[in-house]
């Protein structure tokens, strides 16, 4: 069985969790820049003397899908490394995949990952 | 032949060194530390090397009238370069959706106010200057309308030099020409800051045209083409007459004026008021644009102002210059600091900037009549005062200027024309307009020089103010001066122009005003 974990994280982290995944022996990612809002809901900037509010924070996402045996491995890592501390360090969900194909072979399952 | 030259050679020759010790015969061998070129051989005389007094004459009135046009084309040239300058400020200081559209109206303003500047306006404003004294006397723009009121004429614009032919036709009338266009082009462009993200490109086009035939050259005419503004002094005994000695009120008024009545009546950005009349924000795409602009401008500054003694022999360039380049930093210090304490406690880009040009258009009145002392001073008041006149035009006058021209040209060129008439020390402009004596203002002894200042910006708010207002409302009847409110939100880059700016880049959001529904306060 396995597992896509896909974890919202500070764009300035993306380098370091990424080679912390790789260590771990992670075999693909995927990276996508994307803006969202937690419960803190924005940021406030000026224009010329005029304060506004930038609802929406670009965030990066990333996406692995692995073996369940390896979730928690990943999990862990992605949290350890991602940790800032302060509001705005993201979230990671968990969803079960039902199956993979890798296209250039046709394969299926744990083998296609 | 051959043989002439060489008994030239040889008196040549000889005259050097029988008369003179020094090199006097045209070098004849490299002279790379430069001592050496240019001698008494370089003077053309009948007797070569032994110019008479007259001859020596003769080429020093030459070359004193040859430097100053050299300057002043020079001088010219660089403010023709604040174009870009402009574009850029204004471009970066709006929305990334609008660039095309913005640089088109600063581009296109170059060629459209020239040539209607070409065609009549240049006519209009100079066709009764009278002898231009620096640049060899000729006094080829020579009839200015007048009418009588109270026993005195009143010049109102002059008629000679259309199309820069007939006695137009001369070097120093040409030379006069490029300068003073590049100056009006500076004014026809301000507006195009203050208009910017709405105005429709061809209500934009016809007043191009006007701005350069008739708007800028009759009020131009009344203070430097020898009109009524003018000779306030030699008429009424007001100081010198209505002083302006590089166009606080001539350009930045007379293009702040328009910038106003202009926006007034295109009216706000859709998204800038809310119902309650409050103000949003609408944050500019490009900020390192905005800066580069403004060093630019400040680089044609000098131009501008040290240009405008129409004199490389006249030395007070080296204090125009100076009180030019102090003005600018106080004005851009004012600035900073105002936003930084005062204010929203950070020292805002986009207000050092327009600081920057403020204490430039207040200095630019008065550059060659104050003490560095005082530039500074001015400088430093115009600074404060253009922050505090974009939140005064903004939230008072819920009037819409994306970039702050209004407050910078319009509010600090009528505060410098006044500091000209608070400050200057009479140290300089003796004769000016034809009345005898240096420029004194009120803290040195002559309160009708300020009086005469507030007569000349109020006359510029009268006659600026009244036919920008019948120029937009004709425009509005005729061509409409505002694009739809689809083209607005949309850009106006594609729908008015056929092009976008920044093709194959995606524009951020967060660059645009959010603009829900309910906010429109206009285009309903």
């Amino acid at each position: 069985m396995m597992k896509k974990i896909e974890a919202i994280i500070r764009p300035t982290k993306l380098d370091e969790i990424r080679h912390a995944l790789e260590e771990l022996g992670c075999p693909g990612i995927t990276v996508t820049e994307v803006e969202g809002h937690g419960r803190q809901k924005g940021v406030v900037r000026q224009w010329r003397g005029k304060e506004y509010k930038v609802e929406l924070l670009s965030k990066t996402k990333i996406e692995v899908v692995v073996k369940d045996a390896d979730v928690d491995r990943i999990v862990k890592t992605i949290i350890e490394v991602g940790k800032t501390g302060d509001i705005g360090d993201g979230k990671i969900f968990i969803c079960p995949v039902e199956t993979v194909y890798k296209i250039r072979t046709g394969e299926k399952g744990d083998d296609a990952i | 032949m051959k043989t002439k030259i060489l008994t030239i050679i040889a008196g040549l020759a000889l005259a050097g060194c029988l008369l003179l010790p020094t090199v006097t015969a045209a070098p004849t061998s490299a002279d790379p530390s430069g001592v050496n070129t240019g001698t008494i051989a370089d003077v053309s005389a009948t007797n070569p090397g032994k110019p008479t007094l007259e001859e020596v004459a003769a080429v020093a009135g030459h070359n004193k009238v040859a430097i100053n046009i050299v300057w002043t084309l020079v001088a010219g040239f660089l403010v023709m370069f604040m174009q870009p300058g402009f574009a850029m400020v204004e471009t970066g200081l709006t929305r990334a959706k609008n660039v095309a559209h913005t640089m088109a109206m600063n581009f296109l303003i170059y060629p459209l106010g020239m040539l209607g500047f070409y065609v009549c306006g240049f006519a209009l404003m100079f066709g009764g200057l009278g002898a231009i004294g620096t640049l060899g006397g000729y006094a080829g723009l020579n009839h200015e309308f007048t009418i009588n009121l109270f026993g005195k004429s009143f010049g109102l614009f002059g008629t000679k030099g259309f199309f820069l032919s007939g006695s137009a036709y001369d070097v120093a009338i040409f030379t006069l020409f490029l300068f003073q266009m590049v100056f009006m082009d500076t004014t026809a462009t301000i507006p195009t800051g203050a208009l910017a993200e709405r105005w429709k490109f061809l209500s934009f086009f016809i007043y191009g045209i006007l701005v350069g035939t008739i708007i800028y050259p009759i009020f131009g005419n009344w203070v430097w083409g020898g009109g009524w503004l003018a000779m306030l002094g030699q008429n009424f005994h007001l100081g010198h007459g209505h002083v302006d000695f590089a166009g606080s009120s001539v350009v930045h008024l007379t293009g702040g004026m328009i910038a106003l009545v202009g926006a007034w009546i295109v009216g706000p950005r859709l998204g800038k008021f809310n119902r309650d009349g409050s103000a949003n924000p609408i944050p500019g795409h490009n900020i390192p644009m905005a800066v580069v602009g403004t060093f630019i401008l400040a680089f044609g500054w000098f131009g501008f102002n040290a240009g405008s003694t129409l004199a490389g022999t006249d030395l007070r360039i080296g204090v125009i210059a100076t009180n030019t380049m102090l003005a600018s930093a106080t004005g851009a210090m004012a600035a900073t600091l105002w936003m930084w304490i005062v204010r929203t406690k950070k020292p805002d880009p986009s207000m050092m900037c327009n600081g920057m040009l403020a204490g430039l258009v207040a200095i630019t009145a008065p550059c060659a009549f104050v003490n560095s002392v005082n530039a500074c001073l001015i400088g430093l008041i115009a600074g404060v005062l253009v922050v505090e006149a974009v939140y005064f035009i903004e939230g008072k006058l819920k009037i819409d200027d994306p970039v702050g021209a209004i407050s910078v040209h319009g509010v600090n060129g009528a505060w410098g024309c006044l500091a000209l008439g608070l400050f200057a020390d009479g140290t300089y402009g003796d004769g000016w307009n034809g009345v005898a004596g240096t420029v004194k203002g009120l803290f040195y002894g002559d309160s009708s020089q300020f009086i005469a200042q507030l007569i000349g910006i109020t006359s510029n708010f009268i006659y600026v103010g009244l036919i920008s207002f019948i120029i937009f409302k004709l425009l509005e009847v005729f061509v409409g001066n505002r694009v739809d409110p689809d083209t607005e939100i949309g850009g106006l880059d594609v729908p008015e122009m056929g092009v976008v700016g920044y093709s194959g880049v995606k524009l951020d959001k967060h660059s645009e005003t959010p603009i829900p529904k309910e906010l429109f306060t206009i285009g309903q």
